[in-house]
């Protein structure tokens, strides 16, 4: 009975957060969801008289491999929502028929044959000390080829997750004189202004005011203004909400232009920001040009 | 057979040596081909040293032969294992190829010395030289042969000669042309023979000269020998000439000079009379091969008297009249051993003659700026007087003038014709008639009458180089048909080779002509040569050829034979070649370009499902695997 | 109760798999992989018990290890993907086509 309730518990859950994965519109919550079906699983394991495998599930997928996921998405940029719209013609309707079909035609396989009541591991583990010993007699007898085997395979792919995440350092990394140098040869050698600076406010989303009263451009946050125009908070100065807007399009068609392939030289990634700096910089003609060019832009997508 | 031949052949000797008159040229060739400029000073000198020294060579062979009984003059020279087993290359000396390895180092020499001061102001003299030699070593090597696979590649040897020497002058499109005509034209001949010489081996089993005697020949079915005997003719009449392949021969004179002498009068074209000669054993057991011989030998002698008669220029109206002289061989050479001698005799005292003409007409040429129409020349005796001479007695050599030499050996051929059939004989006493009507013209046309010269002719005689070969072939134009004929001398020498005729083959024996057949002979070239000073020598020839009656037209055109030959093989070929092309390429192409198109449009349709989206793949394995799934089941539930 | 185990296995298992077909983040399809996995894991589970040995309790576990090692591997692909194309999206890696 505590297994039936445990089973349609954890069943309704498990499903509900499998739907959640494929349907939620963030990464994250993606993940979250995955986390929740892991765990459901290791205890329907438990339930079955596998605890060894529940704690294993548990701790690799729920704590090693969901994390690794969680990080990658983090480092992928956790922000980017997926477009919801289809651009593979026919590929929803078919997903879905494929899905259905197939789901409905393994239940309809497994709901046709008659189980006789489970043996239960009793048997399984008579003579010996418990699940775990069980099967770790069965792991370093019978199997233990094959578990040295994933022994090597294991040895591999952390080699080829370095392999495949190194990147090959082509010149010398810059040394302070270098950075300094640049600073001082481009156009901003000071700070950038914080935030705040001479404003009403010096909260982190307001951006400073030069000595005319006037928006410093360089202090805009930009991931603050994004969020606050995309949620609709933003500045009720309506000069400063233009400028911001002005500001975040221009960031926009800069990243929807082609990417010209893999930049593997830091220095120079290093310096784009101070390259960014410098067009903020520029006068107010260069601004109008930029006005100009942005629809153009958008035309040539 | 345990034949003399094989009683003598490892004899030493000088006939041990005499591959070097083979070896002699063959080396000169090389050197001047694989010497290349560095030779241009020397070549030349090189290359008549060469001919020379064959001829030598020949000369003391010839000695050694005559010092030996008759029955014994006949010398197989084994040299090395060709085909082993099967064909030994080997020379055979006989009087019969003795006789002409003399003609053609002699001749041969003549000409090369004539050559130096004929091409001295050609800037390949080196090359034609080489060329020169290697015509020397091929001939010989087809003559000296003692089977029929060494005579093979000989006679391919002088066909490649003639091809270089007739297109010498390449950049001349006519030339080029010619020499490809020449060369085409003889492949035909050259296959005739190719299939005789298998013939040959499945019937007999050997190609020595030496096994295929009278006796082994008698053996096959008289079908086989006539296939055999023409099939030679065939390979004869395309080496010599003769109808119906008979129409390079005259295109042929775009070569020098010289060549046309040495290649295209004197001995080349001379190839096929001494292959009916030489394969006599089968000729002689196949009389329908034997008539059509005759029959070939005739027409072609009537032929090329006829277009001789018509032609202007110098050198094709001598290269008519060598197709008509090789036709009176041909005749002799299909009368049996009767016309055996007189056939090779006339071969011989024609190498003299002709060549004698051709290089007269060469120095004429020289000395009046390589024009070649005979009606812009003229009354050119006074100027050029030993060309003259030696030219006039050339032409009184072949139109038969008694005492001479054309005259016994052209009378010889013409008896023993009548003698065999009457019919062919008065057919070549016609053509005799001819001849005397055609050289006479040619002689008045080009040493008398009136000037009609281009205004910057400024004939003069010809350096010694070039007159000393003319005086001495114009000596053998005189007496050597006397020497070769009188006492049936020529005949007797012969006999170890070709065998004597029976007495009853022999026209009744003559000294001065008394037989109603040469009387007959003389008369028509007195009428033709009194017609030729009637109407060339006294009277004004037009410096223009007039329009003329269609017989002229005719002979002019070469009898029509271009004309035939476009018309029954060139048009149909072309129009066969065109089908072809039109069923390659609708058929065969549309057939096989059809397929790949197919192929092509559907791998075309087919890989747009290659859309690159790898969710449309895994799509397409979930499907896949339901339809596993869903086969499983069914399988499980039957 | 098997029976109820397997059809929430089948089901999950045919979640996962509109969940790779539809969803265009590199990640999420690989979430929905390891979805899949595990789906399979819970059948090998039930089946031990059915059976009443340890076979499928193995096999799980070895279906773990290998799931750990293709997670290391194929999040480094993702990620080098990601650094050069600036995109984690499957769609626009779809350069290798007719």
């Amino acid at each position: 009975m505590g297994e039936t309730i445990t089973f349609w518990v954890l069943a309704v859950v498990s499903v509900a957060a499998a739907l959640g994965l494929v349907f939620s519109r963030k990464a994250v919550y993606s993940a979250l969801m995955l986390g929740v079906v892991m765990l459901s699983l290791a205890v329907l394991y438990a339930v079955q008289d596998a605890p060894f495998l529940a704690a294993v599930q548990i701790i690799v997928y729920t704590g090693a491999v969901m994390m690794l996921f969680l990080f990658v998405l983090m480092l992928v940029g956790v922000d980017s929502a997926d477009s919801l719209v289809e651009t593979i013609r026919g590929q929803r309707f078919w997903a879905i028929v494929a899905g259905l079909g197939f789901g409905l035609l393994l239940a309809l396989a497994v709901g046709n044959v008659a189980f006789s009541p489970a043996a239960g591991m009793g048997r399984a583990v008579s003579g010996r000390d418990g699940n775990v010993p069980a099967l770790a007699e069965e792991i370093f007898t019978r199997h233990v080829f094959a578990f040295e085997v994933t022994s090597a395979l294991l040895i591999t792919a952390a080699l080829g997750a370095m392999v495949l995440a190194h990147r090959e350092r082509v010149r010398p990394k810059a040394t302070q004189r270098d950075l300094a140098r640049t600073r001082f040869a481009g156009p901003q050698p000071s700070p950038l202004p914080g935030p705040g600076t001479y404003a009403l406010h010096n909260a982190i989303d307001m951006p400073a005011l030069l000595p005319d009263g006037t928006v410093a451009v360089t202090s805009i946050n930009r991931v603050l203004a994004r969020h606050e125009m995309e949620e609709g908070y933003a500045p009720t100065d309506p000069e400063k909400a233009a400028l911001i807007k002005q500001v975040l399009e221009k960031d926009a068609a800069r990243d929807a232009a082609p990417v010209e392939g893999d930049k593997p030289i830091q220095v120079k990634d290093a310096l784009q920001d101070e390259g960014e700096l410098r067009d903020e910089g520029e006068p107010q003609a260069g601004t109008t040009s930029r006005k100009e060019n942005a629809p153009q832009e958008e035309d040539g997508k | 057979m345990q034949s003399p031949a094989e009683i003598v052949s490892h004899a030493g000797g000088v006939t041990g040596v005499s591959w070097l008159m083979i070896a002699l040229p063959l080396f000169g060739a090389a050197v001047l081909l694989l010497g290349g400029r560095r030779t241009n000073a020397w070549g030349h000198f090189f290359g008549v040293a060469m001919s020379l020294g064959a001829f030598a060579v020949a000369v003391v062979t010839f000695v050694e032969l005559l010092g030996l009984q008759p029955e014994q003059r006949r010398r197989d020279i084994g040299l090395f294992e060709f085909i082993p087993g099967m064909v030994d290359l080997g020379m055979l000396i006989d009087p019969l190829s003795i006789s002409f390895a003399l003609l053609i180092t002699g001749v041969g020499s003549l000409i090369h010395i004539y050559s130096v001061g004929y091409m001295s102001h050609d800037r390949d003299r080196r090359r034609f030289f080489a060329y020169l030699n290697l015509f020397v070593a091929a001939m010989l090597l087809l003559v000296l042969s003692d089977n029929y696979i060494g005579l093979f590649i000989g006679w391919e040897g002088v066909g490649l000669a003639s091809y270089l020497l007739i297109g010498f002058w390449q950049h001349k499109p006519s030339a080029a042309t010619a020499a490809q005509k020449a060369f085409i034209v003889n492949r035909v001949g050259d296959f005739g023979l190719l299939i005789g010489i298998f013939t040959i081996w499945t019937t007999f089993g050997s190609l020595a000269f030496a096994d295929l005697t009278h006796e082994v020949a008698g053996q096959a079915s008289e079908g086989t020998l006539t296939a055999i005997g023409l099939l030679l003719l065939l390979g004869a009449c395309g080496k010599s000439a003769q109808l119906p392949l008979q129409s390079w021969l005259l295109d042929a004179m775009e070569g020098p000079t010289p060549v046309s002498a040495l290649i295209h009068a004197a001995t080349m074209v001379t190839a096929g009379v001494y292959l009916v000669v030489r394969s006599g054993a089968f000729f002689e057991a196949a009389p329908t091969a034997q008539l059509v011989v005759t029959i070939v030998g005739v027409a072609t002698l009537l032929a090329g008297a006829i277009i001789g008669c018509a032609k202007d220029d110098i050198k094709k109206g001598l290269a008519g009249s060598t197709m008509s002289q090789i036709g009176y061989m041909m005749l002799g050479a299909g009368l049996g051993p009767a016309g055996y001698a007189f056939a090779i005799g006339h071969l011989i005292t024609h190498g003299f003659f002709k060549a004698n003409m051709f290089l007269g007409a060469g120095s004429v040429m020289h000395a009046m700026n390589d024009e070649v129409d005979m009606r812009r020349y003229g009354a050119l005796f006074p100027v050029m007087k030993i060309t003259a001479v030696t030219f006039i007695v050339g032409y009184l050599a072949i139109i038969g003038f008694p005492l001479l030499s054309g005259y016994y050996t052209k009378e010889g051929i013409i008896e023993t014709a009548m003698h065999h059939n009457q019919i062919l004989g008065w057919l070549a006493v016609l053509g005799a008639g001819l001849t005397g009507f055609y050289m006479s013209r040619m002689v008045f046309m080009t040493f008398f009458g009136k000037k009609r010269w281009a205004d910057d002719a400024h004939p003069h005689e010809s350096p010694a180089v070039m007159t000393w070969p003319l005086i001495i072939l114009a000596i053998g134009s005189i007496g050597l048909g006397a020497f070769l004929v009188l006492g049936n001398r020529f005949m007797n020498f012969l006999s170890p080779a070709v065998g004597l005729p029976q007495p009853a083959d022999m026209p009744e024996p003559h000294v001065f002509g008394v037989g109603t057949a040469a009387l007959a002979t003389l008369a028509l070239v007195a009428a033709g040569a009194a017609f030729a000073w009637f109407r060339y020598g006294a009277a004004e020839v037009p410096a223009v050829a007039p329009r003329a009656s269609f017989l002229t037209t005719f002979a002019r055109r070469d009898l029509y034979g271009d004309a035939l030959n476009e018309a029954l093989l060139m048009r149909p070929g072309q129009w066969l070649t065109r089908i072809a092309v039109f069923f390659d390429n609708r058929g065969v192409d549309g057939l096989v370009n059809g397929l790949a198109a197919g192929i092509g449009g559907t791998s075309g349709r087919l890989r747009r499902v290659q859309t690159g989206f790898v969710r449309s793949y895994a799509l397409s394995i979930l499907f896949g695997a339901a339809a596993v799934v869903g086969a499983l089941l069914y399988v499980g539930n039957i | 109760m098997t029976t109820h185990y397997l059809v929430l296995s089948a089901l999950l298992f045919a979640i996962g798999g509109v969940g790779v077909l539809l969803r265009r983040n590199a990640i999420v399809v690989f979430m929905c992989v390891e979805l899949m996995l595990n789906a399979c894991n819970l059948a090998f589970v039930t089946f031990a018990r059915q059976h009443g040995n340890l076979d499928g309790q193995l096999i799980a576990f070895f279906v773990m290890v290998v799931a750990a090692a293709e997670v290391v591997i194929g999040l480094a692909i993702i990620v080098m993907i990601f650094r050069t194309r600036r995109s984690a999206s499957v769609d626009n890696a779809n350069l290798l086509k007719y």
